[in-house]
């Protein structure tokens, strides 16, 4: 490694077999699907494998349903009393792990972000089934902390052991009468990764919360912010910014969310989605069943944060928001700006790699471009072929064994709470100029032709990328941090981001430059070798000779 | 407050676990099997087990951890694992190339009942698995026991490797048990001091704190050697420290190769550290060089000096049966006062040692095995502690009840030293003292009106 050159030109083909050489030919033959040159084929456009089962063997990023249920939607939730049915472990690896930050704002208010919860499943629950207990648990939750509501999840035994968590549920809910509980299979096994998990919450959220809030929501401009869970304070720099410009965030799914935030999600007026991938059917079935549009956003970067906010004001229409929204950009882009100037030196021309969730790795991108930096790889870890071809591939997508264990949920209008916001013409209109609905353009379009586009990258690829191509900086989450920096080679989390945040937003983008710039100028890099590893041979005088 | 929901009155809970002070068997199966030099730890179940051991022990030791999965879907579930293990060893063997593959189950794979000797079997008749490469496997359902559980029973694995011989080698066997890679290195030290020949294993020291070079090795140069662990049936006796983490492993060398054992408290604090030495000099039959004596008095002395500080003062525990047990008898032999323990790890035995220990104390303990943190909260809501000493997870309690802190303990997520600083031995000791002594006294300075805060302490 230490020899590697850095070499000006890569061929992509030639990496690629690089990466596939020591595979098993069948894996080889499975992986050469998910590794893309990102050229276009003749007439087609790129197409990727994704979504498809993890090899077993072989080191993955991923982990797994229960993971995108519990750990990615519900665990930054605050006043949800979140109680995992199973051993103990699923419940403990995902306590307070993901940096989500809450909010509670005062002592009074719930907020249980802080609890561990499980019924901690003995054999004994296992041989004779662990329903009585759970009933006990939710009942002992209920009586220690009164919350709105309990959310249940199965973890891998649960599933396999038959236990009906929504029976007990809907019994417990009865039973309260002021607590609404509601049970979520994620059983780690369904599906091939934490996406299934993501489809399996929102899908209960939707059925058991959304709608059901009695307060009315009366601010001018409401909005749904879908995909966003406030890591390292994200989603309150997004809130600061659009409380700034007038406009009211309603509900976030589900950073620093509360139960009422989502259960008045039907009342916003127009659903912005942050990450696509963890949650675009929620923004689908908000507008079926309430009538609410929806548009992709995307506030990493302040560029994008810009045109995200001017995308929102334009679809409001009103010149009031317009210019406020003008007014805001313009105040707080000096600062950003200043501080790009700084760092764009010294980022400028360095590159970078990106494997991350199911739309970091495109929308990190933006910030880097901000700097200067070019990605010269990346990939999703969980991510679906809409995620890297755009949302128009969807109805290609052929439906495998492993997504159909995912329920979908069929929704209409609702009788009582439908109403179109905007008119068909409006939409049209609107469209004209240059507002997009329901449309997300996924990775491809955006990475550079040749790039290398690899779908659920593993350990063994990732060092072989490093050791190729030898980027300034990899991102991916903490399981490949170290061995990255063994390599010599600074790593950023992108999931949890580590340490630091919040990235979103303008002030976001300040702290990314100075972070990134502080990863690939710092001074450690340098120090792998000590001197005398520099200069093996022993000259025969000394210094002071 | 951030767990402002803890209420002081305390409630007999059967069924909810509130803030655990365990976790799952796996997770120590897995962190054991890297103290093997060469070996790819394999989770056999769903991948997600497999990535959240992989960070919690990344982020405790802050070095890379490789483990690989079955990942397991409905199919694998239901029809049972044994095509996806069988494809797994083929695909480490080939990718990878390690020295062996340590197998642990989880719960799911558990549940359904895979047999890993029988597919063990099935790989090696398949020419799954390469001339001299060993795989090995442990059974860790995670609604048993513990983390502490799974190292155990990974390292029983390790020993059911042992080959019994009437020759002996004149090694003795420490198997050292879940304590850190800087501990590892001290019991080396320690013993190699002392003149005894020894076989360790696990031995993660060397593997999960090794040093940035811009080289990556999956597999560095560090751990116990297969070749060693086979050997250790030839040894004239094993010590193994710790009853949960390491005796079903001595025990198993004792009945399978009539290695004779001796079950100790892991070396932490004075008098589990002179038991040690005192075993060490005497199945080894010589005598301790003056070089530990001045270590041994160093500690002592810092005790003496410093006896005002920890008079009396009140701690609340939390950690895993091994240590806890070791840290509480340092601590009453200190005159501290731990009135407060708990350990996640069920086991009887724990309660009545903490009770003997603490005996002298001559005033009432509360101690809980299958206890939690919620509980172990309540209880200093209830009487108030001077120190609070465990994971990282008791920074919530620590903060909101204002109590200095000592991090100790399984897992250690926000900061560094564990990996580096023994804390068993002599050594160990003196830092563990120094942390105690830090925290107590940066309390006082803070607390100390301006007329009592003095230069000179
Ligand atoms: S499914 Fe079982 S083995 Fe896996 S993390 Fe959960 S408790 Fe541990
Ligand atoms: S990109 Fe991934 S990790 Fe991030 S929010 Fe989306 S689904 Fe989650």
């Amino acid at each position: 490694m230490a020899k590697a050159q850095k070499l000006v030109q890569w061929e992509p083909h030639n990496i690629k077999e690089q990466l596939l050489e020591k595979y098993p030919p069948k894996v080889a033959r499975k992986r050469a699907q998910q590794i893309m040159i990102n050229e276009a084929q003749g007439n087609t456009t790129p197409e990727i494998v994704a979504n498809v089962r993890t090899i077993p063997g072989i080191i993955t990023m991923r982990g797994c349903t229960y993971a995108g249920c519990k750990g990615v939607i519900m665990g930054p939730t605050s006043d949800i009393v979140n109680l995992v049915h199973g051993p103990i472990g699923c419940s403990f690896y995902a306590w307070l792990t993901r940096r989500n930050q809450t909010d509670a704002i005062n002592d009074t208010n719930a907020n249980f972000i802080t609890y561990c919860m499980s019924t901690d499943m003995q054999d004994s629950d296992i041989i004779f089934g662990g329903e009585k207990k759970l009933a006990a648990a939710v009942q002992e939750a209920y009586d220690l902390f009164h919350p709105k509501a309990i959310a249940i999840f199965a973890t891998c035994p649960v599933g396999l052991i038959g236990d009906d968590i929504h029976a007990v549920a809907k019994k417990m809910k009865e039973h309260f009468g002021d607590c609404n509980v509601f049970a979520f299979s994620c059983e780690g096994y369904k599906g091939v990764s934490q996406s299934a998990g993501h489809h399996i919450a929102n899908n209960q959220v939707f059925t058991h919360v959304v709608g059901k809030s009695e307060t009315e929501k009366t601010d001018k401009y409401k909005i749904n912010l879908l995909g966003e869970y406030n890591i390292g304070g994200d989603g309150f720099e997004i809130d600061r910014i659009l409380e700034k410009c007038g406009i009211k965030n309603i509900s976030t799914f589900s950073g620093n969310a509360t139960y009422d935030k989502f259960a008045s999600a039907n009342q916003a007026d127009l659903s912005c989605v942050m990450c696509h991938r963890s949650i675009n059917y929620v923004a689908d079935m908000l507008e079926t069943k309430y009538g609410i549009p929806w548009i992709k956003v995307n506030f990493i970067g302040a560029e994008a944060t810009a045109k995200s906010l001017r995308k929102i004001a334009t679809y409001f229409g009103d010149q009031e928001l317009i210019d406020k929204v003008e007014a805001v950009i313009a105040e707080e882009m000096p600062d950003v700006l200043a501080v790009q100037e700084q760092v764009y030196p010294r980022t400028k021309g360095k590159t970078a790699m990106l494997f991350v969730g199911g739309s970091r790795a495109h929308h990190y991108q933006e910030l880097f471009n901000e700097m200067g930096m070019k990605t010269l790889s990346a990939g999703y870890e969980f991510g679906h072929r809409d995620d890297y071809e755009g949302r128009h591939v969807i109805p290609n997508l052929k439906v495998d064994a492993d997504s159909r264990n995912i329920e979908e949920i069929e929704v209409e209008p609702d009788p009582l709470l439908y109403k179109p916001r905007k008119t068909e013409a409006e939409l049209a209109e609107l469209a004209k100029g240059g507002v997009t609905f329901k449309d997300y353009e996924g990775l491809n379009p955006d990475m550079e032709k040749g790039s290398l586009i690899i779908d659920d990258l593993n350990q063994y690829e990732a060092e072989k990328l490093v050791e190729i191509m030898k980027p300034d900086l990899f991102c991916a989450g903490i399981k490949e941090k170290y061995s990255i920096q063994k390599l010599g080679v600074p790593m950023k989390q992108l999931h949890s981001y580590d340490s630091g945040g919040p990235y979103a937003g303008f002030k976001g983008a300040i702290n990314f430059y100075r972070e990134i710039d502080r990863l690939v100028n710092s001074r450690v890099w340098s120090y792998m070798k000590a001197p005398w590893q520099e200069n093996p041979e022993l000259s025969a005088t000394y210094v002071w000779e | 407050m951030l767990l402002r929901h803890t209420p002081k009155e305390i409630t007999e809970r059967s069924a909810l676990m509130i803030n655990p002070a365990k976790t799952c068997q796996p997770i120590g199966a897995m962190y054991a099997s890297l103290g093997i030099q060469g070996c790819l730890p394999h989770s056999h179940g769903s991948q997600g087990c497999c990535a959240y051991h992989r960070s919690t022990l990344t982020r405790h030791y802050k070095e890379p951890i490789s483990a690989a999965t079955s990942s397991f879907t409905e199919g694998a579930s239901v029809f049972g694992g044994q095509a996806n293990l069988l494809q797994a060893i083929d695909n480490i063997f080939t990718v990878y190339e390690p020295e062996v593959i340590a197998v642990h189950t989880t719960c799911l794979s558990e549940t359904i009942g895979d047999d890993l000797p029988q597919i063990f079997d099935k790989a090696k008749k398949e020419k799954k698995v390469p001339e001299g490469k060993t795989l090995i496997g442990a059974p860790t359902p995670s609604y048993v026991g513990s983390h502490v559980t799974g190292f155990s029973n990974m390292v029983k694995a390790m020993a059911a490797l042992a080959e019994p011989s009437g020759k002996k080698n004149g090694k003795i066997n420490i198997i050292p048990g879940w304590v850190e890679p800087s501990d590892m290195e001290e019991i080396k030290k320690l013993s190699a001091t002392i003149g005894v020949n020894i076989n360790m294993f696990p031995d993660t020291s060397g593997v999960l704190n090794g040093p940035l070079t811009g080289e990556y090795k999956m597999f560095p140069d560090a751990g116990a050697k297969i070749a060693d662990i086979k050997d250790s049936g030839k040894a004239i006796g094993t010590l193994a420290l710790g009853e949960w983490c390491s005796a079903d492993a001595a025990r198993l060398l004792d009945t399978k190769c009539k290695v004779p054992c001796s079950i100790l408290d892991m070396p932490f604090g004075l008098k589990a550290t002179d038991r040690f030495v005192d075993a060490l000099r005497t199945v080894a039959g010589v005598t301790v060089p003056e070089e530990i004596m001045i270590e041994r008095g160093k500690l002592v002395d810092m005790i003496s000096d410093m006896h005002q500080y920890f008079y009396g003062k009140k701690v609340a525990l939390v950690g895993d049966p091994d240590q806890v047990i070791a840290m509480t008898e340092f601590l009453v032999s200190i005159d501290m006062c731990p009135i407060h323990i708990v350990t996640g790890t069920p086991g009887k035995k724990f309660e009545e040692r903490i009770h003997e220990i603490t005996a002298p104390m001559g005033r009432k303990v509360n101690v809980r095995a299958k206890g939690d943190m919620f509980l172990l909260h309540q209880w200093i809501k209830n009487e108030a502690v001077d120190l609070i000493i465990g994971n990282t997870y008791c920074k919530y309690i620590a903060r909101d009840e204002d109590l200095p802190y000592v991090r100790w303990g399984f897992p250690i997520l926000d900061r560094q030293g564990h990996q580096h600083f023994p804390t068993v031995g002599y050594k160990g000791g003196l830092r563990l003292l120094e942390q105690i002594l830090g925290v107590l006294l940066d309390r006082k300075d803070r607390d100390d009106p301006e007329s009592k805060f003095e230069l000179v302490l």
